[in-house]
C-alpha cells in the first residue's frame, strides 16, 4: 500500500509532483492508525505553507491531528469532495482521498523527501 | 467510617493475597517528611440522626423563600419548580452516573441530554445546542471566545445592561487573551443604540446584548441583530429561557449564538448554584462549539441511539487546541430543564411567562402610583422592573421583612448611578396578595 | 427495548401545566410589548401529560448505570456511594430556597457553611484559604491560573506564559493553559510512570509560569520525588500547582500543601462524595498558600470575630475578578460539607486506606493475567493493560470493555492515560466491598479466558444491554444534534 513514484514524507504525507505543482495526501498506514475519517479541515485556497507545517487537521471519532506539508509552497487548491465524503481519504488514500494541491517554491526540496522504499522502511521499523 | 465496607478481617486477608505486611507499607512512596504527623483537625463524626439535626440548625440560620415572599430576581428567578421534576432527579440511576462516555450502558442519560439540546433548540429558534455549561456568566464567556476564533477578529462589543456579574466574568475570561473588550453604555434602561452603532466596525467579533436586560427592559434585538452582520461580527444573544414563552426567539432576531442560565427551567434557586449555562448556535459554528454534544445514530441492530459526538472539539482529545476545557458541566440541571419544559409544554411555558408578565405589570402600576416613587425607565419590561424611592432601599427592605416580604435589589450595588433605585421581579409565582402588601410596605404603610 | 422520544409522545391540547389562575387585573399583552418582539406561535414543546412524562423519564433512567446500580471502577473519576443524607440537607428549604442576593444578614447559615467547608478542605489539603467559586475540576484549574498570571504580573514578571505538563496529565491541564493565554509545554515520564526529573530541570526556565502536577498521578503512582520537583520549580521562580483529581488516595495520609504545591483545586464530585449527576455539576473548589490570597475570585466569604458574623467581601484590589455569577455551586457545597461532618477527621484518613487498599487487591488478583506496567503498590487506582494473545486474536481494550457491561460492570477509564497503550485504568474506591472486588476480578479474568477461546464473543459484546454498539462514525460524520419533526430532514 505505498505505491511508487509519489514521495512521502516523515509525517506520513504523500506528494505526487507534476510540473510546478503537487498534490498532498496522507498515506495507507496514516489513514489506518486513525481510524475513521469523519471531518477534514482544509486550508485556504491562496495561503502560504512552509515546509514541515500543519495545513490542517484531521479528525477521527476519538483523535484528532493536524497533516503537514511536506514541501513550502501555496495552496492552489483543495479536495472540495471531502467535506461530505471524508471518507474517502480512508477508502482512496492515493487517488480520490487526496487533502491538498500546491504549487512548489522550490523544487530541491523534494530531494530531501522519501521514496516509496525508504518509506517502507520507515513504517515497518516503527512497527517494531 | 459508615461508608466503609471492609472488615478488620476483610482488610487482614487482602493485605496477605496483596503482599504487604501492613496498610502503611501500601503507602511506602509517600516520603516521611511529607507525611501527617497528627490526625486532622477536623470536628469529629457525626451520627445520622446528629447530622441531620445540625444540617437543619445551619439551615434555619437562613431566611427561605418557603416563609418569605421574594421579590428578588437580577438572574435568579423563583419560578416554581413542580414537584415531578425533584422526584425525577432523584432516581440514583441519574443521579449516580458520570458522563455518558459508554453508551451502551448510558442511554438514559444521552437521550434525556438529547432531548434538552432539542428543547433548547425549539425554545431559542437555533439549529443546535450543547449539553450544558457552568451558568449563564461562564455560558457568555465562552460565546465571545467562539465568536472570536470563528471571525479570527479581536474585539467585542457588549451591552452594559448586561448582568453586571455575567461582564465581569467575560473580562476575566477575556484578560490574557488579546481581546478588546467594548461597552456600550446604558441610557433609560436600555442599551444606547446610536453609541453602540459608533463602536460596532469591521473589526469587532461580535455584538452582545442581554434580552430581557437585567433591568428587566426589552431591546432592539433585531436592529441590533442587523448591525451585527452589517459589519460582519457574530450576533450573540444572552436569553431569559422563560421570557420564550412569549417574547420572539432570538433566532428569529438573527441571532448566531444565543446563551442564558437556565436555572429559571425547573432549577432550585439554591443561593446561587448550581446553575444551568445553555447555549445554541447556527449549524455553521457547531466545531466552535464547547461542551458536551449528543448526536443520535443506530446501533449494530440498526436500533436508534444516542452517542456523545464531535468530541474532536474537547480538552480529552484535543488538549491545548480544544475549543474549551470544560469536562464535567451542568448534566442534573439540564435534565431537570428538560422534564421541566417538557411537563409545561406547548403552552405551559407561554402561562408562566404570561402571569409573570401580567403580575410584574400589576406590581408596577401599583408601585409607581405611590406617592413620590417614580419607575426608573420607561422601557417595555418582561418580568422586572427597577423604580427610585424616596428612602434607602435598605430601609424599604427592613420594613418590608417584618411583613415576611423580601423586596427587590438595591441598583445602586452595581450601577452607583442609580443608587436609590430598587430592582424588583415579579414571577407566576408571586400572589395578588403578596404584591399588595409590596406596594403598601414601599408605601411606608404598615400591613395588618 | 428503546424509548420513543419525548417529542414523538402525548398529543396535541394535552400538558401537565401546573400554573394557578392570575389572581391580579391583566392587561393586553399587546401593550406592555412592542409587537416586533412577540412571539407570534408558541415555542414548538412536547405536549404530554404527568403520567406519560413521569414513565419516559423513569424508563429513561433503567437505560443508565448508576454507582447506585452496580460497580463502577471508572478511573480518575472517584465513582465512590453518594450518601443519601446529603440529598436531604442539600434539599432543606434554608439551602435550596435562598436567593443569593438577600443581604447577609439573612443568609448568615449559608455562608457559615461556606467559610467552614473552605476550612475543612484547607485542613484537608494543608492550604491556607479555598474559594469555593469554580463549578467544576476544570474551573478551578482555570481560576488557579489565572491567580498564577496575576501572582507574577504584579510582581512585574511577564514574561512568564509556560505551563509544563506530564504527557500522562488530564486533557484539561493543557487546554486551561491555553484557555488562560497561556503555552502548555509537555514533558515525557520516565520509565517508571513519573516525571523525568532531567526533562522537567530541561524545561523549566524564565518563561515557566507554573507546573502542574497530579499526585497521585494518573498512572496511579505516587511522585516520590515530589519535594525534589517543588525545589525545582520554585528556584525556577515558577509555581507549582496540584490537581486534586486523586485526593481520594491520600486524605490524612500527606497533604499538597506539606509537598510543596501552591495550589490546589479538588473535586466536590470525586473525593467528597457528592453526585456527578451524568456530567455534573461538580464543583471545583480552589485553595492556595496565604501569598495568592489576594489574587482569589470576588467575592470571598469572610468572619468578623467582633460582629460573630459573615460577609462577602467584594472590596479586593488584587482580585482576578469573577469567574462566575453567584458563590459557585453551593448546593454541591452543602452536600459535601454533610459528607465531612458525617465522616470527621479519623474517618478521612480510613477513606484512603480502604481505597488504596481495595485498588491494591484487585491489582493482585489481575496481576499475571492483565499486564500492569508498573510493578509495585499503586495507591487508589492502577493501569493494566489487555491479557498475552489479545492483540494477535485482534482485541483491544475497548472490547474489554464493552464485554464487562454483560457481567453488570461499568468498566474502567479506557485510553487514558494516553502514554500508556491499550490503557485500563481501575479505581475502585473505598465504598466497595472485598465481595464486588472478587467478582469482578472472576469477570475479568473470564474474558481473559474467552478473548482466547471465543473472541467474537468478546469482539461482539456488550450481548446484553438495551443497545449495541452504537455507530460513532456516521453519529459524527452526520451528526444530528436535534430532534425535528417528520419532514424536517432531522438533520441539522
Amino acid at each position: 500500500m505505498v505505491p511508487e513514484g509519489l514521495l512521502y514524507s516523515e509525517d506520513h504525507e504523500w506528494i505526487k509532483v507534476g510540473g510546478k505543482t503537487g498534490r498532498v495526501g496522507i498515506t495507507h498506514h496514516a489513514q489506518e492508525a486513525l481510524g475513521s475519517v469523519v471531518f477534514v479541515e482544509l486550508p485556504e485556497v491562496g495561503s502560504r505553507v512552509a515546509a514541515g507545517e500543519a495545513l490542517g487537521v484531521l479528525e477521527s471519532v476519538k483523535a484528532a491531528s493536524d497533516y503537514y506539508s511536506p514541501v513550502s509552497g501555496a495552496v492552489v487548491a483543495v479536495n472540495e469532495e471531502l467535506p461530505d465524503s471524508p471518507n474517502l481519504i480512508n477508502e482512496e488514500p492515493y487517488d480520490r482521498g487526496w487533502l491538498v494541491e500546491l504549487e512548489l517554491d522550490d523544487p530541491a526540496q523534494l530531494d530531501k523527501l522519501l521514496t516509496a522504499e525508504k518509506y517502507i522502511e520507515l513504517i515497518s521499523a516503527d512497527g517494531k | 467510617m459508615r461508608y466503609v465496607l471492609n472488615t478488620g478481617d476483610d482488610r487482614r486477608e487482602m493485605l496477605q493475597i496483596i503482599g504487604a505486611g501492613d496498610i502503611e507499607d501500601l503507602f511506602s512512596d509517600v516520603p516521611p517528611e511529607v507525611r501527617l504527623k497528627k490526625p486532622l483537625n477536623l470536628p469529629g463524626p457525626m451520627s445520622e440522626p446528629d447530622l441531620r439535626r445540625h444540617m437543619r440548625e445551619i439551615s434555619a440560620e437562613n431566611l427561605n423563600l418557603d416563609d418569605y415572599a421574594s421579590f428578588l430576581g437580577a438572574g435568579a428567578y423563583d419560578h416554581y419548580v413542580p414537584q415531578i421534576v425533584d422526584q425525577l432527579l432523584l432516581r440514583s440511576e441519574f443521579y449516580t452516573a458520570y458522563t455518558p462516555y459508554q453508551p451502551e450502558i448510558s442511554q438514559g442519560t444521552l437521550q434525556a441530554i438529547f432531548e434538552y439540546q432539542s428543547l433548547i433548540c425549539a425554545l431559542t429558534g437555533m439549529e443546535v445546542a450543547n449539553a450544558s455549561l457552568y451558568d449563564g456568566a461562564s455560558a457568555l464567556a465562552e460565546a465571545a471566545l467562539m465568536a472570536c476564533q470563528h471571525t479570527g477578529k479581536k474585539r467585542v462589543v457588549y451591552s452594559g445592561c448586561i448582568h453586571p456579574e455575567y461582564r465581569l466574568t467575560v473580562q476575566t475570561y477575556l484578560r490574557y487573551r488579546g481581546i478588546e473588550l467594548v461597552e456600550a453604555p446604558e441610557a433609560g434602561g436600555i442599551t444606547d443604540s446610536q453609541l453602540l452603532e459608533g463602536m460596532v466596525d469591521s473589526r469587532t467579533a461580535a455584538v452582545i446584548i442581554q434580552q430581557p436586560n437585567f433591568f428587566g427592559c426589552l431591546e432592539d434585538a433585531p436592529a441590533a441583530g442587523e448591525l451585527a452582520h452589517r459589519s460582519g461580527a457574530l450576533f450573540i444573544v444572552m436569553a431569559d429561557p422563560v421570557s420564550l414563552g412569549i417574547l420572539k426567539a432570538p433566532g428569529d432576531c438573527g441571532a448566531d449564538i444565543v446563551v442564558g442560565e437556565g436555572q429559571g427551567l425547573g432549577n432550585q434557586i439554591s443561593f446561587g448554584g448550581p446553575y444551568l449555562g445553555f447555549m445554541a448556535c447556527s449549524q455553521k459554528l457547531v466545531r466552535r462549539m464547547p461542551g458536551r454534544l449528543v448526536g443520535q445514530t443506530v446501533d449494530k441492530e440498526g436500533r436508534r441511539c444516542f452517542a456523545l459526538t464531535l468530541q474532536a472539539r474537547e480538552q480529552h482529545i484535543r488538549r491545548d487546541k480544544a475549543t474549551s476545557n470544560i469536562c464535567s458541566n451542568e448534566a442534573m440541571c439540564a435534565l431537570a430543564a428538560a422534564i421541566h419544559m417538557t411537563c409545561l409544554g406547548k403552552e405551559g411555558l407561554r402561562q408562566v411567562a404570561g402571569l409573570s408578565l401580567q403580575k410584574a405589570h400589576y406590581a408596577h402600576r401599583l408601585i409607581t402610583s405611590l406617592k413620590g416613587v417614580e419607575p426608573s425607565f420607561s422601557a417595555p419590561f418582561f418580568k422586572e422592573f427597577a423604580v427610585r424611592l424616596t428612602e434607602d432601599p435598605a430601609a424599604v427592605n427592613q420594613r418590608l421583612l417584618k411583613d415576611k416580604i423580601i423586596g427587590g435589589l438595591d441598583l445602586g450595588r452595581f450601577y452607583p448611578g442609580y443608587s436609590g433605585h430598587m430592582l424588583l421581579c415579579c414571577t407566576e409565582l408571586r400572589t395578588g396578595d403578596e404584591i399588595s402588601r409590596l406596594a403598601a410596605g414601599i408605601g411606608g404603610m404598615k400591613n395588618d | 427495548m428503546t424509548e420513543p422520544l419525548i417529542f414523538e409522545l402525548g398529543a396535541p391540547g394535552r400538558s401537565s401545566s401546573f400554573m394557578p389562575e392570575c389572581d391580579v387585573p391583566v392587561a393586553p399583552v399587546e401593550e406592555m410589548i412592542p409587537g416586533g418582539l412577540l412571539r407570534r406561535t408558541p415555542p414548538p414543546l412536547p405536549e404530554v401529560g404527568e403520567p406519560e412524562a413521569a414513565r419516559h423519564f423513569t424508563r429513561l433512567s433503567a437505560y443508565n448505570h448508576g454507582v447506585d446500580t452496580g460497580f463502577y471502577p471508572l478511573g480518575s473519576c472517584t465513582m465512590k456511594y453518594n450518601p443519601k443524607i446529603n440529598e436531604f440537607a442539600a434539599r432543606l428549604p434554608g439551602f435550596a430556597r435562598l436567593h443569593p442576593y438577600q443581604p447577609e444578614d439573612q443568609v448568615q447559615g449559608a455562608l457559615e457553611l461556606i467559610y467552614r467547608t473552605g476550612g475543612y478542605l484547607g485542613e484537608i489539603t494543608g492550604m491556607d484559604h479555598f474559594t469555593l467559586q469554580p463549578a467544576a475540576g476544570a474551573h478551578g484549574e482555570f481560576t488557579g491560573l489565572l491567580i498564577i498570571k496575576a501572582y507574577h504580573d504584579s510582581r512585574g514578571d511577564t514574561g512568564r506564559r509556560k505551563v509544563i505538563v506530564p504527557d500522562s496529565s488530564h486533557g484539561t491541564n493543557p487546554a486551561t493553559a491555553a484557555l488562560c493565554g497561556m503555552e502548555a509545554r509537555q514533558i515525557k515520564s520516565n520509565g517508571r510512570g513519573l516525571v523525568d526529573i532531567d526533562a522537567l530541570r530541561g524545561a523549566l526556565g524564565e518563561d515557566t509560569a507554573a507546573v502542574m502536577l497530579t499526585n497521585p498521578n494518573t498512572l496511579g503512582l505516587f511522585e516520590k520525588d515530589i519535594t525534589v520537583i517543588a525545589g525545582l520549580v520554585h528556584r525556577a521562580g515558577g509555581l507549582l500547582y496540584c490537581d486534586g483529581a486523586n485526593m481520594n488516595a491520600i486524605l490524612g495520609i500527606t497533604r499538597p500543601g506539606d509537598m510543596g504545591f501552591d495550589l490546589i483545586h479538588l473535586n466536590l464530585h470525586k473525593t467528597f462524595s457528592t453526585p456527578h449527576g451524568g456530567g455534573g455539576p461538580g464543583s471545583g473548589p480552589l485553595g492556595v498558600k496565604s501569598f495568592l490570597e489576594p489574587f482569589l475570585p470576588t467575592p470571598v466569604v469572610a468572619y468578623s470575630a467582633e460582629g460573630g458574623s459573615y460577609r462577602l467581601d467584594c472590596n479586593r484590589p488584587l482580585s482576578i475578578g469573577r469567574v462566575r455569577s453567584f458563590y459557585g455551586n453551593f448546593g454541591v457545597a452543602v452536600r459535601a460539607y454533610t459528607y465531612i461532618r458525617a465522616v470527621g477527621g479519623e474517618g478521612m484518613r480510613e477513606i484512603s486506606q480502604n481505597a488504596v487498599l481495595n485498588a491494591n487487591y484487585l491489582l493482585a488478583l489481575l496481576r499475571g493475567t492483565y499486564r500492569a506496567p508498573f510493578d509495585r503498590f499503586c495507591m487508589h487506582e492502577f493501569v493494566a493493560t489487555p491479557p498475552a494473545g489479545f492483540k494477535e486474536a485482534g482485541l483491544h481494550t475497548v472490547d474489554i470493555a464493552k464485554r464487562l457491561m454483560d457481567y453488570g460492570y461499568h468498566p474502567p477509564t479506557v485510553y487514558f492515560p494516553l502514554i500508556v497503550e491499550e490503557a485500563l485504568m481501575v479505581e475502585p474506591t473505598e465504598t466497595e466491598s472485598r465481595d464486588t472486588l472478587d467478582k469482578f476480578a472472576e469477570a475479568m479474568l473470564k474474558i481473559a479466558r474467552e478473548g482466547l477461546e471465543e473472541p467474537r464473543l468478546v469482539k461482539e459484546a456488550p450481548h446484553s444491554t438495551p443497545v449495541s454498539r452504537p455507530d460513532e462514525v456516521t453519529a459524527a460524520r452526520k451528526p444530528v444534534l436535534r430532534w425535528q419533526p417528520a419532514g424536517g430532514g432531522g438533520v441539522v
